[in-house]
């Protein structure tokens, strides 16, 4: 098990590597000046030539990849070319209220979307099954913005129920981070409510006919035990399948909602970033991400094994 | 309950014994309807999608404007109806698409267990980018034409096929049935047509349908940050999103697309399930 | 008794020393949403209209513009020879930078010198001038070979780009590399460490500042601050600005969206008005070097075509804030005349039909003109769209290519073929005060070299006549001049003026006295 973690662990140089020279390609390729954007848009070609010369973006591709490849192994992100600040420091700013809003998110729709794909499964083809789908589908089926903006209408606006719009750090106080992330956190788990309700329910269903639960049924155990110990632990690959891809998925959510509600987060950040063609920044972003994601996969995998017996490493 | 009881029956005797339920007929003429609204958009439709009228801006709906005007004095009615063509079009291109792509990888890297680690690992990189970025990237770098948003939301939808597939099949392998094929020297290909593929389809008709209905939504998110197909060409996702400045005024400009694009996204998912349920392979396998 | 009159005395002198400790006791804040984010810090590098709004919380200028456009003394009082030959500029006293050091004229040289080295207008002034060096701490001289007319108005210009004051380390920052610091001697500190770029800048209230004497107009006279700190918070979406005007989380929004000031016009907390009298031109931008449009009959079509009242109609709506004239320097500046207002009489048909007569005469041949229109700026979406309408009726195949803002703007800086991802025609926007003479304004460059903004037209008469506007001695003569050229850059077809519109701010019923001006203006105004 460790050294299938340790090989795992270095199988991700490889990965991060094709990242970072896609990303970098992909960028370089992409029409738009960086120096436009530090410049606007009423500065003439000779002030844009020496921004580019500054920047060193006159510089071959090649050199500009070595350059950073070179400083990214030194532990250096580079600086913003646009705001000329630390690329670290920036995502250290955004990063808690994108985190915070996707473990709200996470922690909701686990909340929600698990024991409604169970109950489905339970009532599989009755007017709770279908009513727990129509739910689930209505969550799939509207734009993140247009439930934003249903939830902060009823609410924010009409009910006073919570603040329009704005983040608070958990430092500020449980309640003020609770108050302003519980809407954004709801509009941002609607899809992976239904997302997850649906694979849970599909899963289950699978499960549910299978011998050992006929057995354990007929052992007379309790029905939660049932579906909650024996069936819903079988069913969990799956869904822990969806729970890892869904991370990837969720920035683009995590985009849409941090523009709604108005929080200062990576998602915000990176869309900025793209629009003026902000590289280092881009690229550290990316990579970062690219990192996460590929630690949860890893940690997905493992616990393939665990909750599998049937899964087996060498 | 019911569950335990169903006895194993061949997919016809199972239609016949079982019909559908109500709301999956439902779903099937709405969704024709809807596919109907596309193919007929010329004749169904009361202007040209594009017709200005700045004289007419932001009119709520009347005889005319069956569901009013947007900011550029445009008909919303017949832009909602010529908005389905590209939005069909671009769901089943994506959903289809990644299927094509993503199903036959997903079988190798299951199977073959040296091709594993490499197709994973750059499934992974690219399903390590944000698809919302690379989405982004792509469409700037070329133009914002239907072309480039499909492939621009489908390439991060691939990987997921991928590891959806490999996933099943690995939990598939290990069953008695493909040990016992593979002792008996079934040809590699064969085990994975006979056995592996099947036990796929349940969950890529669960995910297709998911895939068909972020696909139409992650283009309504695209144009929401300003990188969709242009006003020129509506779809359900550009009209929202030019709609969505206006909402607090006229949510209808949103509410409409967002209603009949729900309609249709809902339709597939309720036709998805009951297809996933008549289509399961364990019952098929065992009738 | 007495005991006891004692011990009150002392607890009110307690009391009332505590409360000067702890200003946060009595803080007001301004929470502004402005018109775009702020990414980067140097307005000396900085043509985009939120940096330069930066530029005038934290730097001064040496000269300030009052609201009848007259450049005023602010950091330096100034005295100009009988030649026009020697200005000379004395810094008034207690001017102190933010990190504690006195403004010398040492550092306003500095300053001056990366500031023409990256203004277009000043490059031009730096023709004429021999030599700019301090004579003392407090006054320095500019010396000029030959007359040149708007040395002080260059000075004052709240125009991109300021003549913004800095210390002279920071000054001497390469031009192109952005200062490391934001250190000025205006009336707002800006705080380095709750800048998050793109998201919130916060500026303090510079308690050293000593305003001048005389009352404020624009960025001249006394800049009198009466809140504690000011708070500028990014908010890409107008309905959740609106929002959050509404429940009071934001006092001020610096640029509504004006098809949704009907929301704000029911709520009583929330006033709405025009802060900035300068409007903005919307202008449709010809490549001149490129087919169809390098042929003057063409390009005469679709100024006939195109229609000024639908485009600002479909893009403002309310036609009280926008303005429709021939004038090229902005509808109510004092150049602004009606010459070259042939070109929007009659209705919008009888040009229509005046359009496709010189189109079908003309040498054009169905060549499709590429229209770049921008997805992600909304105020710019909907003049293509409109503008590719009247074009195709007239004649022309028009294609509309979709893009993101940043793409388009690098993409109109090339001149290749459109095949080869070339363009012929887009539109942008003008602040009034980046268009309002000659000398600034960068569309009506008719020199047609590489390196001038994109378009590229080449029209000797008018290189001419720009040069004659700078040595013009008398306003008459400047405006007779400034005349001869709107009607050059209508006949010969640089670009198409789509009218003006204005911004409309919301505030709150809170804030008091917000000044009027050039950009948002944080001092004068109390909450």
């Amino acid at each position: 098990m460790l050294t299938y973690f340790l090989r795992r662990l270095l199988m991700a140089i490889p990965v991060m590597f094709f990242v970072a020279v896609f990303v970098f390609l992909l960028l370089r390729l992409t029409p738009g000046d960086p120096a436009q954007a530090i410049a606007g848009d009423q500065a003439s070609l000779d002030q844009l030539e020496q921004i580019r010369e500054t920047l060193g973006l006159n510089e071959p591709l090649s050199v500009q990849f070595l350059t950073w490849i070179g400083n990214m192994a030194q532990g250096d992100f580079g600086r913003s070319l646009i705001s000329d600040r630390p690329v670290l420091e920036m995502i250290g700013q955004r990063l808690g209220p994108t985190v915070a809003l996707a473990l709200v998110a996470m922690g909701l729709t686990l909340i929600i979307a698990l024991p409604m794909g169970v109950l489905a499964a339970w009532r599989h083809g009755g007017m709770t099954d279908r009513l727990v789908m129509a739910v689930s589908v209505i969550g799939f089926s509207v734009p993140i913005f247009v439930i934003g903006y249903i939830l902060i209408g009823i609410f924010a606006v009409n009910l006073r129920w919570f603040p329009v719009q704005g983040y608070k750090a958990l430092a500020d106080g449980l309640w003020p981070f609770v108050h302003r992330i519980f809407l954004p956190g709801l509009a941002l788990a609607s899809i992976y409510i239904a997302l997850i309700s649906r694979m849970t329910r599909a899963s289950m269903l699978e499960v549910l006919r299978e011998d050992y639960v006929r057995t354990a049924r007929a052992k007379g155990l309790p029905e939660s035990l049932v579906l909650f110990r024996h069936a819903l632990r079988n069913a969990a690959i799956p869904i822990l399948t969806v729970v890892g891809t869904g991370f990837a998925m969720m920035i683009s959510g995590v985009v849409v909602t941090e523009t709604v509600f108005n929080i200062p987060g990576l998602g915000r950040l990176v869309v900025d970033a793209v629009l003026a063609r902000d590289y280092p920044l881009i690229q550290a972003i990316i990579l970062l991400t690219a990192g996460t994601y590929v630690l949860i996969n890893l940690l997905i995998d493992l616990s393939y094994a665990l909750t599998d017996p049937r899964i087996r490493y060498q | 309950m019911s569950l335990t009881t169903s006895a194993p029956a061949s997919p016809r005797k199972r239609l016949l014994e079982n019909p559908p339920h109500w709301t999956t007929v439902l779903a099937l003429i709405v969704l024709l309807a809807i596919i109907a609204m596309a193919l007929f958009a010329p004749q169904l439709a009361h202007f040209e999608p594009t017709k200005l009228n700045a004289m007419m801006r932001l009119k709520p709906a009347d005889e005319t404007y069956w569901m009013g005007t947007d900011s550029f004095g445009r008909d919303l009615y017949s832009r909602v109806v010529y908005g389905a063509r590209v939005s069909l079009l671009v769901g089943a291109g994506v959903a289809v698409g990644a299927i094509v792509i993503g199903l036959p990888l997903g079988l190798l890297a299951g199977w073959f267990r040296g091709l594993d680690a490499v197709l994973m690992r750059a499934m992974d990189g690219l399903m390590a980018i944000p698809g919302i970025l690379l989405a982004i990237a792509i469409v700037a770098l070329t133009k914002a034409g239907l072309t480039t948003v499909i492939i621009a939301i489908m390439l991060p939808e691939i990987p997921q096929v991928v590891r959806l597939v490999r996933a099943r099949v690995l939990a598939t392998r290990s069953e008695t049935f493909v040990e016992a094929a593979v002792l008996l020297g079934t040809r590699p290909m064969r085990i994975i047509w006979r056995h592996l593929l099947p036990s796929t389809i349940a969950p890529l008709i669960v995910q297709g349908t998911y895939i068909y209905a972020s696909a139409i939504l992650t283009e309504a998110a695209l144009s929401f940050l300003g990188v969709g197909i242009g006003t020129e060409t509506p779809t359900w996702g550009n009209i929202m999103a030019e709609g969505r400045l206006y909402f607090a005024m006229n949510p209808w400009l949103v509410y409409w697309p967002a209603i009949v694009l729900s309609l249709c996204i809902l339709s597939i998912n309720l036709l998805g399930d009951a297809l996933r349920d008549r289509l399961d392979p364990k019952m098929k396998g065992r009738s | 008794m007495k005991l006891f009159n004692i011990k009150a005395l002392g607890a009110a002198a307690l009391l009332a020393s505590s409360v000067a400790a702890l200003p946060a006791w009595a803080e007001t804040t301004l929470t502004a949403v402005m018109q775009a984010p702020l990414r980067s810090l140097d307005p000396h590098l900085s043509t985009a209209q939120i940096v330069r709004t930066h530029g005038f919380m934290v730097f001064e200028t040496l000269l300030g513009m009052d609201d009848q456009y007259q450049p005023q003394p602010q950091m330096a009082d100034y005295t100009v020879s009988d030649d026009m030959l020697t200005y000379t500029l004395t810094l008034r006293d207690g001017l102190m930078w933010h990190d504690g050091t006195p403004v010398t004229a040492e550092d306003c040289v500095a300053s001056l010198n990366r500031w023409s080295q990256q203004d277009g207008s000043a490059k031009t002034m730096m023709k004429y001038v021999d030599s700019i060096e301090a004579t003392s701490d407090k006054e320095l001289v500019i010396h000029m070979k030959s007359p040149f007319g708007p040395v002080l108005e260059l000075l004052a210009k709240p125009s991109p780009i300021p003549a913004f004051m800095m210390p002279k380390r920071l000054a001497e920052t390469p031009i192109g590399t952005q200062i490391p610091e934001v250190i000025g001697s205006g009336p707002f500190k800006f705080v380095a460490d709750e800048y998050r770029p793109g998201d919130q800048a916060v500026y303090v209230k510079n308690e050293d500042y000593i305003p001048r004497d005389e009352p404020a107009s624009w960025t001249a006279g006394a800049k009198v601050v009466n809140v504690d700190k000011v708070v500028w918070q990014a908010m890409p979406d107008m309905q959740t600005s609106i929002n959050a005007i509404q429940s009071g989380d934001v006092d001020l929004i610096e640029q509504v969206t004006i098809d949704l000031l009907p929301l704000l016009a029911m709520n009583e907390e929330v006033e709405t008005g025009i802060l900035n009298p300068l409007g903005a031109q919307v202008t449709g931008r010809f490549n001149h070097r490129l087919p169809p449009f390098d042929d003057p009959q063409v390009r005469k079509a679709v100024m006939y075509a195109l229609d000024q009242e639908t485009i600002m109609q479909t893009a403002i709506g309310n036609p009280d804030y926008f303005q429709l004239c021939a004038s090229i320097y902005g509808c109510e500046v004092p150049l602004a005349s009606d010459v070259g207002a042939e070109y929007l009489e009659g209705t919008a048909e009888e040009r229509m039909a005046k359009a496709k007569e010189i189109l079908a005469a003309s040498d054009y041949d169905g060549t499709p003109v590429l229209m770049m229109q921008p997805t992600d700026l909304t105020v710019l979406t909907t003049q293509p769209i409109v503008a590719a309408e009247r074009m195709r009726e007239a004649g022309f195949t028009v294609e509309v290519a979709s893009m993101d803002w940043s793409t388009l703007q690098s993409r109109k800086n090339g001149w290749q073929p459109v095949s080869e991802g070339g363009w012929n025609f887009f539109f942008t926007y003008w602040g009034v005060a980046g268009i309002w003479n000659p000398l600034v304004h960068s569309l009506i460059n008719g020199s047609g070299e590489d390196n001038t903004w994109a378009g590229w037209p080449v029209n000797a008469r008018m290189e001419e006549l720009r040069a004659a506007y700078l040595t013009a001695g008398t306003a008459e003569e400047q405006k007779q001049i400034a005349e001869e050229i709107q009607q050059i850059a209508w006949d010969d077809s640089f670009y198409f003026n789509a009218g003006e519109f204005k911004s409309v701010a919301a505030w709150r019923t809170e804030l008091h006295d917000i000044q009027s001006g050039p950009i948002t203006l944080f001092w004068g105004v109390s909450k």
